[in-house]
């Protein structure tokens, strides 16, 4: 049996955790597109586009990730792709991060007051005159500290990818110790470097959203 | 797509489905009732505890917040024996769910506790309440009652996690769908039912926690 030095241990989790980095950034760009597209459907005129986005943010928060995650990989396995881990990971991961967002996002628009619809359109501008020029640059402030702190969810959101098989920090703190046989130690230092990427997201979503309260009071 | 459908296994695997139903139930029920007073405790501790104990509280609510469930279950269920503490696969799901409510919802219930007016506790004083009797009544219970949305959403969002103690071999839902598609290899029929069970589980008890809040709560007249 080889022996481990803890420095073998941590090295190794660092390696695997260049992964949950990368999964959470794909993950949290892509369900933000995805999120900003089913936003203006459920903020837009048509009724059809309302109902489908409700359905959708329903069933992705009233379901767990895990499920998600197994649909997405067993489910793409149906169309007869060979589904790698990383694609379903991601998949699951961006749909999911989509339903939070939109409602984050969505919370947000309703918040600019209504008088700055009707303001806008008396001027004369179309919905994406308004979008674009009244509605949006003011939701964006409101809208940054609830997402910096979002981003949070989805860096622990990766952590379940291990169970479908893609081999981030968690699956390596897994494999770390079937291999040394000391769990205590390995998933500590997992623990210790999710908290080292999750820790300084709400600490900035935290003094974010202190700024904006400022900027708020001094209008 | 040529694949076919088949939900034949149903007829024989329903007890399994039931059985897991169960378990992610009374999961719910322990770690939702004992997380949230778990939670009261350590808002109670923050916002109004002796000053010694507000460190370790909010060391143990950023710690929680910001690792995953499932490695505070891993943890829990393989970490801990190494100091001699041993349980079970349901004790330690059960146990990383209450540890896990309890520091969200204490960051809930805080915010609840530290929007009560100043002149509440005095009031509560001048009435001759004790300093405890006064949290309980005065402090706490309209806290709950504006914070109880926000606490809601969490209870459901800690049940839906609860999927994750399948990982430990607790025999959950998620456990049930996996004994399934490792049968009959109807992965996708398996966690599709499943799905809907959750979905089913999660809309019922944001109803069921509506329905206390609404007990729970004096009504306020309507202003």
């Amino acid at each position: 049996m080889n022996d481990f030095t803890t420095w073998d241990i941590l090295r190794n989790l660092l390696l695997a955790a260049r992964w949950t980095v990368l999964l959470s950034v794909v993950s949290f760009i892509g369900g933000g597109l995805v999120g900003a597209l089913l936003l203006f459907l459920r903020i837009g005129k048509s009724r059809l586009g309302q109902i489908f986005v409700r359905f959708y943010v329903e069933i992705f928060q009233g379901t767990p990730l895990l499920m998600q995650l197994f649909l997405a990989f067993f489910g793409l396995g149906l169309f007869g792709i060979d589904v790698p881990a990383w694609l379903a990971a991601a998949v699951a991961l961006i749909l999911w991060s989509a339903a939070f967002l939109t409602e984050i996002w969505r919370g947000c628009v309703e918040a600019v007051a209504r008088g700055q619809w009707e303001a806008s359109s008396s001027l004369g501008m179309g919905y994406l005159q308004q979008m674009r020029y009244v509605i949006l640059p003011q939701a964006l402030r409101v809208a940054v500290p609830p997402t910096v702190g979002f981003s949070v969810q989805v860096v622990k959101g990766t952590a379940l990818t291990s169970i479908i098989g893609f081999v981030e920090l968690s699956k390596a703190g897994t494999m770390v110790t079937n291999a040394t046989f000391e769990p205590f130690t390995v998933y500590g230092f997992v623990a210790l470097i999710y908290f080292c990427l999750c820790w300084p997201l709400s600490k900035s979503s935290q003094i974010l959203e202190r700024k904006l309260n400022v900027a708020h009071r001094n209008h | 797509m040529t694949y076919a459908f088949d939900y034949g296994w149903l007829a024989d695997y329903w007890p399994v489905l039931l059985k897991g139903i169960g378990i992610t139930v009374e999961l719910t029920l322990v770690g939702g009732v004992l997380g949230v007073a778990l939670g009261i405790a350590c808002a109670w501790a923050r916002a109004l505890g002796p000053t010694y104990l507000r460190p370790p509280v909010a060391a143990y609510v950023e710690l929680i917040r910001n690792t995953p469930f499932l490695i505070q279950l891993f943890f829990i269920f393989f970490g801990l024996p190494a100091l001699g503490v041993r349980m079970g696969e349901l004790q330690a799901a059960n146990l990383a769910m209450v540890i896990n409510l309890g520091a969200y919802s204490c960051e809930i219930i805080r915010a609840g506790i530290q929007t009560t007016p100043r002149g509440q506790f005095e009031a509560g004083a001048s009435l001759g309440m004790s300093r405890i009797e006064t949290f309980r009544h005065v402090v706490l219970i309209p806290a709950l009652q504006r914070i109880w949305p926000a606490l809601s959403s969490q209870i459901v969002i800690v049940m839906l996690g609860s999927a994750a103690v399948s990982q430990i071999a607790a025999e959950d839902l998620t456990f049930a769908a996996n004994f399934i598609q490792s049968r009959t290899f109807r992965a996708f029929e398996a966690y599709f039912v499943s799905t809907l069970i959750y979905l089913a589980l999660a809309i019922l008890l944001r109803q069921a926690l509506r329905g206390i809040g609404w007990g729970l709560f004096p009504k306020r007249s309507a202003r």
